[in-house]
């Protein structure tokens, strides 16, 4: 049985050429695809279960079905690209390693929600990445599966790669619309949603590389073939990348409900230098920590993650050994949110600042009675209080390493 | 110090145009073309892209101060990034920018070497954890750093 969706040609020498990918099967099936009905692509999205791989895990084809059919509108597709979520290197791979699997995942969503203008918004820092996909559409588009009347079908697509400067905001879906319109990166009131007013007030949809990527298996195999991996709620493969105080650290595939220890402890190798484990977080930085004890005993998919208070996110695995000082470790994120906010809402411009600061004075060994109560307070006013959820995401942490590490916290405060 | 694209770059732009139904689009492919032919983007260059989207020179002044891989004052020949988030932090990425201050003689952070060949910053993330700790030299990514690789890297520029 074939066990990888995403990965199955990473191996391949030249795995980023079009002939490459087309000998492995890839375009292959586009022109019964394209003889398909749009909405019945759609149906077989929503039967594979697919669930968005940027962090949120929105079902796909749901997300595809908000799209107003009569709408005289055009419609477009964005694809984030942008990955910044810390601990996050995943989707870097299917860009340098694959490109053509995201282009004909393209060219599927594409079709499915009747867009003929799709775009790539690709981080700024992603030179050799967008080299690699520019070289693929290209390659697509003198074969004919870009462009006018792909395959004789009367379906046309263009596909244009947009290049960021540096925001991590602009991974969050209406801040990356607002910054491919030449603004600010800052996000959008929710709703409207995207699918209905989004590029250009056009209905859009905006979906994570690794889950456009996920489409051409689908189309393929069928959306049995892919619940075949993971579970009933949480069908499919992902991407774990897994860094920090391990071994072997890298990108792994595997199935969803897949044992953390297992990850950790053999895929990438154990920690390293013989250390113990103390602290893993499960899926990019912004989710909650877990301890040792909690690491080792859940598995990875929505809900076993969910069930220990914290979240699968975009797979982000950072593992920390017993030496990690867990207040250091927190300051580092806190400065991470603080320079990364947007600044368009209060609660966390200031907020993501203060919070800074008062960790830095408390890792500096200066930290003052009332300190820890503060930091709770400010995390408490920030999480749900703003457009969207970059102050959630350094909330979720502080709460999390206040309750699981308090101690460590509280060695530092001065009496 | 006015600024005006090669031609080659106004055909560049040309192009970059006909890829959106709005103009004002193409304002952060304009940029990075403006910082490719002059290496950083100056205030009349601001101007004259405003000038070719249509746009008041607020409206590029506030998107090219948003993003923080634009360059708003002249750099050094090489800029190098040091990733300082979590998981390089983890695996050394502090010793790493210390290594370089001392090497490349820059005391603090964002300061360019007095001869003007060198930059050096710390930046967030690159999404290239799992190869820390990591820096990004001018648009290339080098991994799994040692001193001794930063030696042979800083050789290796002319």
């Amino acid at each position: 049985m074939e066990n990888k969706v995403l990965t199955k040609n990473f191996g391949l020498k030249d795995s980023h050429l079009l002939s490459v990918y087309e000998s492995t099967g890839g375009y292959q099936n586009l022109k019964k695809i394209f003889a398909m009905q749009p909405v019945d692509v759609i149906e077989e999205v929503k039967n594979s279960g697919l669930r968005g791989r940027g962090g949120a895990g929105f079902p796909t084809g749901l997300k595809w079905s908000f799209v107003p059919k009569d709408s005289p509108k055009p419609k477009y597709l964005c694809v984030n690209a942008d990955e910044s979520e810390p601990g996050t290197f995943k989707d870097r791979y299917l860009l340098e390693l694959d490109p053509h699997r995201l282009v004909e995942g393209m060219i599927i969503c594409s079709y499915a929600i009747s867009c003929h203008n799709a775009y790539v918004y690709i981080r700024g820092e992603f030179v050799y990445p967008k080299v690699q996909l520019e070289k693929a559409i290209e390659e697509a588009y003198q074969k004919g599966y870009l462009g006018k009347n792909i395959l004789g079908s009367g379906y046309d697509l263009e596909i244009t790669v947009h290049r960021g400067a540096g925001a991590y905001i602009c991974g969050e879906e209406t801040a990356l619309l607002n910054s491919l319109e030449g603004k600010r990166g800052m996000p959008r009131l929710k709703p409207p949603f995207p699918a209905v007013v989004g590029l250009f007030s056009c209905p859009t949809v905006v979906n994570n590389v690794e889950t456009i990527s996920a489409l051409p298996y689908i189309l393929d195999q069928g959306a049995e073939a892919y619940r075949q991996f993971g579970t009933e709620k949480s069908p499919g493969t992902k991407l774990f990348s897994v860094s920090g105080h391990v071994n072997r650290p890298g990108v792994f595939e595997v199935p969803l409900a897949y044992s953390l220890k297992k990850l950790i402890m053999e895929d990438a190798g154990g920690i390293k230098d013989g250390k113990a484990l103390k602290a893993v977080i499960p899926g990019g930085s912004s989710v909650p920590v877990l301890t040792a004890e909690e690491a080792l005993e859940v598995n990875l998919d929505y809900e076993s993650l969910q069930e220990k208070g914290t979240m699968l996110g975009s797979g982000g695995v950072i593992v920390m050994d017993e030496t990690v000082c867990m207040v250091k470790a927190l300051t580092n994120l806190a400065h991470f949110y603080s320079h990364e906010s947007c600044g368009q809402c209060s609660p966390c411009r200031e907020g993501t600042g203060w919070a800074h600061k008062l960790l830095q004075r408390i890792s500096g060994g200066e930290g003052r009675a009332g300190d820890i109560e503060e930091l709770q307070k400010i995390a408490d006013n920030m999480a749900g209080k703003t457009i969207c959820v970059l102050a959630d995401a350094l909330a979720m942490p502080i709460w999390s390493y206040l309750k699981k590490f308090r101690n460590e916290f509280e060695s530092l405060i001065k009496d | 110090m006015s600024f005006i694209f090669t031609e080659e770059n106004k055909k560049k732009f040309e192009a970059i145009l006909e890829r959106y139904p709005e103009k004002r689009a193409a304002m952060l492919p304009a940029l990075w073309l403006v910082q490719q032919q002059n290496e950083w983007i100056s205030p009349e260059a601001m101007e004259y892209v405003a000038s070719l989207l249509d746009l008041a020179p607020a409206r590029v002044y506030e998107v090219a101060t948003f993003y923080t891989m634009f360059n708003l004052k002249p750099i050094g020949k090489y800029h190098f990034q040091v990733c300082r988030t979590l998981s390089c932090q983890l695996c050394g990425a502090e010793s790493i920018t210390h290594y370089l201050k001392e090497k490349l003689g820059i005391e603090k952070l964002g300061q360019t070497s007095q001869d003007g060949r060198f930059t050096l910053s710390e930046v967030e993330c690159l999404g290239s954890c799992g190869t820390a700790p990591m820096l990004q030299l001018n648009d290339d990514y080098h991994e799994n750093l040692t001193p001794q690789k930063l030696d042979e890297l800083i050789a290796s520029l002319k």
